[in-house]
């Protein structure tokens, strides 16, 4: 249990020191952080739903559809 | 343009720019393990600051690229609905492996190659950043498996229950053109970061700072990218005679051969006549400059064997698995047995809700023997699978010109660089290893285009066009969403190369020999 615990708290020290020390990396952090928030949470929300999964429940019923969809494309 | 021409213009807008940042981490890696490795080797403290210096820069890399190519997974499920469903079952495996095997391996070793200097054991650091390598290029690999298997479809069957195609064998889909094209990939990264290193380090030559770091760097550089970029060829090859068997109008595109013959040249250099069609008299090149036999050599390494045309494909010539030439079923001919699948398709529907076993399984049986040209059914004419010959052709006489050039690249920068003051003396000779290291984005996007665009009119090769692939979307939308990823892209992209230029000014006034502060 104690190796356990030692073992954890050098795993934190890792990240908390090295994400302390950085220079160049908290503007790179902010980058990935600004840009995540852009993909995840701006266009995944607002322009690019799962339209199989918002708009049916079942898989029926995406099936059902495709097939519509691939049947009346021809 | 119809929302089919903005969705792909949107997917390959994500995927040219996803693909500026992927080859740079696949090669740079690389390279910074190799350093390390020197370093521990040596115990030479200027290895280990050149170490650190590229890891710096494969880091800013690495942070602006990663997640761009989620971008990709969203589009999937927006537009490319059909897609998704249609295939979703094999495609998604190898890409939810590689969502797994980068978060475990590229997360953990990233972390401990950045903050673990002095906090873990030295060789489990050296550890750490050659499993980054590692992780970075298995990541790859499932990408470009699930890439090679829409070029050919294996290892699956359409169940037309549940309107998909089900995987029955996960192991097909490590095929030929799987495997070329994972290590096409690959390799040409590490011919790439081989580029960039010779590039950075030939601005410290010519602003004669840390000349001796750099002239390592080059050195190291120069063999990783010399040894990609041979590699990248042989595997290039390797796909050359793949494409052959299982995508012969993709290759004929490339070569905009539209009659096919034995002991076939390629042509070095060339314009394509854009009017010429698969059954007119013109002529298929405005001006060429042929090699003999070329190839026939590159597709079957024979030099006297067949290569098929445009017009030789759509009659039903082609070159089988076996490597002969062979006549099987003209596009006309698979148009007529693709809307045949169709139509059995639709029995099968009707037959199901009839509660009509008989004659699903009639319907199914009808299916089965007409569905390897499922997609076709889409198509009223031949000239509708012909993919654009025009890009595909030029995107290839600029991927193989290049990539010829680099070659040459690394010859001259390695025999400058092991003649002691040879570079040091020539700014000129350092004015070209820097001006034109972008060319090489150039030629590893060109390879991308003439991959995808040659592959065109399909997203599943035979079974699946873009056309019917495509979601019930407004085109609206996809253009918004366009000049968005433009603008946002284009933003990280500045970001990167602004944040890399400062950080490679900002270390070159310092003594790279001692200072590696990190």
């Amino acid at each position: 249990m104690a190796g356990f615990a030692t073992f954890t708290r050098r795993i934190w020290d890792l990240y908390y020191d090295g994400f302390r020390s950085m220079t160049v990396g908290k503007t790179l952090w902010l980058i990935i952080l600004v840009k995540v928030f852009i993909f995840f949470v701006v266009m995944k929300l607002l322009f690019f739903p799962n339209l199989l999964k918002t708009n049916f429940d079942t898989d029926e019923e995406r099936a059902e559809h495709v097939r519509s969809e691939l049947l009346n494309k021809n | 343009m119809t929302v089919v021409d903005w969705s792909r213009w949107q997917f390959a807008l994500t995927a040219i720019y996803h693909w500026l940042f992927v080859p740079l981490t696949l090669g740079l890696s690389l390279i910074v393990a190799v350093m390390e490795s020197i370093y521990a080797k040596t115990r030479s403290e200027k290895w280990l600051a050149a170490t650190k210096f590229w890891m710096t820069l494969f880091g800013i890399n690495f942070a602006i690229g990663i997640a761009t190519g989620i971008i990709l997974e969203f589009e999937f499920g927006t537009n490319w609905s059909n897609y998704s469903w249609f295939v979703g079952d094999i495609f998604g495996a190898p890409l939810a492996i590689e969502g797994l095997v980068a978060f475990f391996i590229e997360a953990t070793f990233v972390a401990v190659m950045f903050f673990g200097w002095g906090k873990v054991s030295e060789r489990f650091h050296l550890v750490s950043t050659w499993m980054t390598w590692f992780g970075a290029s298995v990541s790859a690999l499932w990408i470009l498996v699930a890439n090679a298997w829409m070029q050919y479809p294996v290892g699956m069957e359409f169940d037309p229950g549940q309107m998909r195609n089900v995987m029955n064998n996960f192991w097909e889909l490590f095929s030929g053109i799987a495997i070329n094209k994972y290590l096409h990939a690959v390799f040409s990264g590490w011919a790439l970061a081989g580029v960039f290193v010779i590039g950075v380090s030939a601005w410290f030559l010519y602003k004669k700072r840390n000349a001796a770091f750099a002239q390592r760097s080059i050195k190291v550089g120069g063999w990783v990218g010399l040894i990609g970029l041979l590699l990248t060829m042989w595997t290039g090859d390797g796909s050359a005679v793949e494409v052959t068997k299982h995508q012969p109008m993709k290759l004929a595109a490339m070569e905009g051969l539209y009659h096919g013959h034995e002991s076939a040249g390629i042509v070095a250099a060339g314009i394509v006549n854009p009017n010429k069609t698969w059954n007119n008299a013109e002529d298929e090149y405005l001006f060429d400059i042929t090699v003999p036999y070329g190839l026939s050599i590159l597709a079957k390494h024979d030099l006297h064997a067949y290569v098929p045309g445009i017009a030789d494909i759509i009659q039903g010539y082609t070159i089988n698995e076996a490597g002969d030439t062979v006549n099987t079923v003209s596009y006309e001919e698979r148009i007529r047995q693709g809307k045949l699948a169709h139509e059995a398709l639709r029995a099968y529907d009707m037959a199901r809700a009839n509660q009509d076993e008989v004659a699903m399984a009639k319907a199914e049986s009808e299916l089965r023997e007409y569905y390897p040209y499922f997609g076709y059914g889409y198509f009223d004419s031949v000239e509708e699978a012909i993919p654009p010959v025009g890009l595909t052709f030029t995107s290839f006489r600029i991927m193989v010109f290049l990539g010829t050039y680099f070659l040459l690249y690394f010859v001259v920068a390695l025999f400058c660089v092991y003649k002691n003051n040879w570079l040091h003396t020539k700014n000129w000779l350092l004015w070209i290893l820097m001006i034109t290291m972008p060319l090489m984005w150039v030629c590893s996007e060109a390879g991308w285009a003439v991959a995808e665009v040659g592959r065109q009119p399909w997203t599943v090769q035979d079974l699946l066009p873009t056309k019917a692939a495509i979601s019930e979307i407004q085109a609206g939308s996809v253009i918004l969403t366009f000049w968005l990823f433009a603008l946002i892209f284009t933003v990280l992209l500045v970001a990167e190369v602004s944040i890399m230029v400062k950080q490679i000014k900002k270390r070159s006034l310092t003594n790279l020999e001692i200072d590696y502060a990190h």
